[in-house]
């Protein structure tokens, strides 16, 4: 059987106290498809892959890896799960390559050496090889946890602003390892980011969330004249400004 | 349950350790101070005591087997809290580790440093101020298996409670020790105790082990009831410290807090 959803998610709910953060959403990520997860700050984003992370529970619904429940199935899910963010840096006090021998652990790499090499090569690291984490430039940090993202050859990734500390330069580079990642190996990623223009670039498709809801869907080439908009940009800070009018009280 | 990834907890921990000076240095350093302290103390007092008595055995001997106790705890807590100081937990608990694999590896990592603590003490007790294990006889084996689990239960137990109220609380943890050795009799006989400290006694697995040090060294028998009672008990405060974690962790994971733990609560 040939799985065509990397990522599968019906109806989830998250609710803090009287606080609805995730308002019933559904969607799926397929094999080869990068899937940008776009909404202003607080509409969801994080807690969504923190759900999806197995680190929160939902209130209500599902979520499936593969074939794989992430309440009742948890560790096989996330064998085939990895991620990055900004604000979940690699201790600081390991080495890079000790961060990556304990997580590759973790992870049950095979053939463990050999991917660190690959990794360290693949992200340009091997000069800091031995240096402590806590050293490193934010940007080089970065570069780190994806290496660590990548360590398990995931089938679904969730990137969190991978490129938030990136200059422009490193940061095209990187979406171009990310884009190859998820054309050679089949990969689904979830990709969250403010960049519009990075999103434009990489994403097949964006979700837009705003206040908990998915209120938009589709290619961020076509979407924003879809909606009378000129730029992805645009239609983000009409989706920011006035969600009302574009459906979300729907 | 994967022993790979529980034997990643303890690498992790080696490798801070192996790195870190001030992280070897407490692996032995205040067990050291201690058995140097209560040595000369327990050398003062023997001045005072009649031919054929001692207080070594006695004395300098509890003082070694609750300091293993104490670093059988710590060894659990330290390595925790490596995680809480670098803001770790959403890194780890978003890796296909259990939370019955993760204990794993605070145990595991508490055996080897226990164990410096224990060899370093036993050199030091024995070479400076004569204590000899053998005083002891095969008793030795279930006095400290019990000191030992007990020490895990205790640091399974303070590590949820860290979990449970916020990095901040750590300062709960460090006295626990301090708050149980009166009651469990290290350094007296439990009938030195008031009735409601002998009654708190009873249901510290401790007590039972140092009243049966002290029989052993009298050349009185030590009553297997009371270090089966002793075993049987510590076995429970394992079970319930690990059944504690647990919920504390499935709390955290609930209310969001193991992915937002900086921020204590999430209240």
């Amino acid at each position: 059987m040939t799985l065509t959803k990397v990522l599968s998610v019906k109806d989830l709910r998250k609710v803090y106290g009287q606080t609805l953060a995730v308002d019933g959403i559904s969607f799926d990520i397929g094999h080869n498809e990068i899937v940008g997860l776009l909404g202003p700050n607080g509409a969801g984003k994080t807690t969504t892959i923190n759900m999806v992370l197995g680190v929160l529970e939902p209130s209500s619904g599902t979520i499936h890896i593969e074939d794989m429940d992430i309440g009742t199935d948890r560790s096989r899910a996330l064998l085939r799960t990895n991620f990055a963010a900004v604000y979940a840096p690699l201790p600081g006090n390991l080495t890079v390559f000790q961060n990556l021998r304990v997580f590759g652990l973790l992870y049950g790499v095979k053939d463990l050496s050999e991917r660190i090499e690959t990794l360290l090569l693949q992200f340009d690291l091997s000069r800091f090889r031995n240096v402590k984490c806590g050293l490193l430039s934010s940007g080089e940090q970065t570069r780190v946890g994806l290496a660590k993202a990548m360590l398990n050859s995931p089938h679904l990734l969730l990137l969190d602003e991978p490129t938030a500390s990136l200059d422009p330069a490193t940061a095209r580079d990187i979406r171009m390892k990310i884009r190859d990642f998820a054309a050679q190996g089949g990969v689904g990623v979830l990709w969250t980011s403010h960049n519009m223009y990075e999103v434009a670039d990489v994403c097949d498709r964006v979700l837009f969330l705003s206040r908990g809801k998915i209120l938009l869907e589709g290619d961020p080439k076509t979407l924003p004249r879809e909606h009378g908009k000129e730029t992805l940009e645009e239609l983000f800070i009409a989706v920011a400004r006035e969600p009302l009018t574009l459906g979300a009280g729907a | 349950m994967s022993l790979v990834r529980t034997a990643a907890i303890v690498l992790r921990y080696f490798y801070l350790v192996r790195g870190s000076l001030s992280r070897v240095f407490p692996l032995f350093a205040w067990v050291a101070i201690d058995m140097v302290l209560w040595g000369f103390i327990t050398k003062y007092l023997n001045t005072f005591t009649s031919a054929g008595f001692s207080f070594v055995p006695r004395l300098l001997g509890a003082v070694l087997l609750w300091d293993f106790l104490v670093r059988a705890m710590q060894g659990v807590t330290i390595t925790f809290f490596e995680d809480v100081w670098s803001r770790n937990f959403l890194n780890i608990f978003a890796t296909p580790l259990s939370v019955s694999e993760y204990i794993g590896g605070l145990v595991l990592s508490s055996i080897v440093t226990s164990a410096v603590g224990l060899v370093v003490m036993l050199v030091l007790a024995t070479s400076l101020f004569g204590l000899s294990f053998f005083a002891y006889g095969i008793m030795l084996v279930p006095f400290l298996l019990v000191l030992f689990l007990f020490g895990i239960a205790l640091g399974i137990l303070g590590s949820g409670m860290v979990l449970r109220l916020g990095p901040a609380s750590e300062w709960f943890i460090w006295p626990i020790p301090a708050l149980i050795a009166p009651f469990a009799g290290v350094f007296y006989p439990l009938s030195t105790l008031p009735q409601w400290m002998r009654d708190i006694s009873l249901l510290l697995p401790p007590s039972y082990v140092f009243e049966g040090m002290r029989a052993v060294v009298s050349g009185a028998p030590v009553s297997g009831t009371a270090l089966l009672w002793s075993g049987c008990l510590t076995v429970l405060y394992v079970l319930f410290a690990y059944w504690f974690f647990i919920r504390t962790y499935r709390r955290a994971v609930r209310t969001g807090l193991i992915a937002r733990y900086s921020a204590e609560t999430v209240s």
